[in-house]
């Protein structure tokens, strides 16, 4: 859909098991299973109550632009593919979410903006979760 | 020891003259600073039994920090720390200090500060918790976190790119007068507005400069101030706080000054209002708006209002900040100011501040850091110093 690159960043062993959904075109969600928080981002483990009884669970993938940058001076891998946006999406299920939104004219977006999540394959394998206007 | 005896004063500050060293070693940086603070108190090195620098791995100046530091530079010390906050942690490192010698444990300290980012750019360690769902969006840098902020800040309160302006503005006016600034040409808002987008709302006038250098700080106990023959400046408070990203609901709008802040004011037994200056992290212009709101200089949501018309503007302003010109024009030495920040409320306080920005009869001054990103996660700290009374 886009040409943004699609980067790899080294993940924690705790996190295996979320990127490896992501690779299958899937976005779960962190929850306590003892205070029922949803974690982001996820660890393995409760950082609201404490607790390690914590399990992958599905998510919407809908949510709402919660603020955003059109990044016009890039950096690495993405120099060369100015303009494009930065954003956190705020979840339904509430948490916010570093992401790019993509498939819009950076200057027509908006914070309030409903989104749907996408899944981005990358040339070596690797996937990113980016969200486009609904 | 009697309450006096822990007071805890300033005793020297040394800011580094260049902000390009491509021709020294950062571990040299440092030794510098050091000599220029030990000078500027009239100690010697054998004084000094604690000592407190960079501890990151992408800053640290050597593999074991501190401890390699110590060592470097010869000093025999009874207490270290590295406390990492990024550009914060000088700030947090001389409360640290602070406290050190409050409780007895040492009497002369001395913390420092270098990079050179502009020689040697930092590359940043990987691995990190997060890193895997921050690092991969293209966040040009620091600056698109604090977008990101400025952006909901903006949405949120109507605060205008106008505004953010005014942070510039009144920095590069304090600037003309420091002839080590790295910029020193005056800029009006519509030369901010004018300059290139960088991370929208962001432009690059926006943006702190990228400066090699250092600087250095010694703190000493009441008794070893009152041997001294030079002003010292006193520590009357001090707090530190992290805002973290809380699980994924994180505030882009507030920062950890909102409590780092109070504990220092409370610690002080002074307000807001007492305040004759003050030294703010401006590592972008969002930073020190968000920044007066968190301290309680006006009320949140009011940092673009508060700032405008020149209220930060020396000598006469309601609340002169960063008459060095800040990290805005003057210097971030290796992407963290923190300890210029200090530097420039010692010089207020002994009145040595350049004449056309020194803010008359100052009595109190406040020191802010703000550290990491305003867009992921932060750490604050801030100091309440007071004119010496030895």
């Amino acid at each position: 859909v886009t040409t943004l690159p699609v980067p790899r960043a080294p993940h924690l062993s705790e996190a295996e098991e979320f990127w490896k959904a992501v690779a299958a075109d899937t976005f779960l969600l962190e929850q306590c299973r003892g205070c029922t928080a949803v974690v982001w981002y996820p660890r393995g483990f409760c950082p609201s109550c404490g607790s390690t009884d914590v399990a992958l669970v599905a998510a919407s993938g809908e949510g709402s632009v919660y603020s955003f940058s059109v990044v016009h001076r890039a950096a690495g891998d993405y120099r060369g593919h100015e303009p494009y946006v930065v954003a956190y999406v705020e979840l339904d299920e509430g948490p916010r979410l570093l992401t790019n939104v993509v498939g819009c004219d950076p200057d027509g977006l908006a914070i309030g903006a409903r989104v749907r999540m996408i899944f981005e394959h990358g040339a070596d394998g690797a996937t990113l979760y980016r969200f486009t206007p609904v | 020891m009697s309450t006096r005896d822990r007071d805890v004063y300033i005793a020297g500050v040394f800011e580094h003259p260049r902000r390009e060293i491509p021709d020294l070693s950062t571990p040299r940086v440092h030794a510098d600073v050091a000599f220029g603070a030990l000078a500027d108190a009239r100690l010697e090195r054998s004084d000094i039994d604690g000592y407190l620098c960079d501890g990151s791995q992408n800053y640290r100046p050597v593999a074991f920090g501190v401890l390699s530091m110590a060592d470097y530079l010869g000093l025999s010390c009874t207490y270290l720390d590295s406390t990492e906050t990024g550009g914060s942690a000088p700030v947090i490192q001389v409360a640290h200090a602070a406290a050190a010698i409050a409780t007895g444990r040492c009497h002369a300290v001395l913390v420092t500060s270098a990079g050179r980012p502009r020689s040697a750019p930092t590359v940043f360690e990987r691995g990190s918790p997060e890193g895997s769902f921050e690092d991969v969006w293209g966040m040009s840098g620091a600056v698109t976190g604090y977008a990101l902020s400025a952006q909901r800040h903006m949405y949120e309160f109507g605060t205008t790119s106008a505004q953010l302006a005014e942070v510039k503005v009144a920095a590069s006016l304090h600037a003309q007068h420091n002839p080590n600034a790295f910029l020193r040409d005056v800029v009006s808002i519509e030369e901010v507005l004018a300059s290139p987008m960088i991370s929208s709302p962001l432009h690059r006038l926006d943006c702190c400069v990228v400066t090699d250098g250092g600087g250095a700080c010694i703190l000493v106990s009441g008794a070893v101030a009152r041997q001294l023959s030079r002003p010292c400046v006193k520590v009357l408070g001090v707090g530190e706080a992290v805002r973290h990203s809380d699980l994924g609901r994180l505030s882009l709008t507030s920062t950890a000054a909102a409590v780092s802040g109070p504990r220092a004011f409370a610690e002080a037994g002074v307000t807001p209002g007492d305040i004759d200056y003050v030294s703010l992290y401006d590592s972008f212009t969002i930073t020190v708006i968000e920044t007066v709101e968190d301290l309680g200089f006006c009320g949140k949501g009011e940092g673009g209002t508060f700032v405008m018309d020149g209220a930060l503007v020396a000598p006469h302003g309601r609340l002169p900040f960063n008459t060095d010109g800040g990290g805005m024009c003057n210097n971030h030495p290796g992407n963290r100011g923190g300890i210029t920040k200090v530097i420039e409320a010692v010089r207020q306080l002994r009145g040595e501040a350049f004449p056309a920005v020194q803010v008359p009869d100052c009595e109190l001054a406040l020191v802010n850091g703000t550290g990491g990103n305003l867009g992921t996660r932060m750490g604050s700290g801030t100091l309440i110093l007071g004119r010496g009374d030895t």
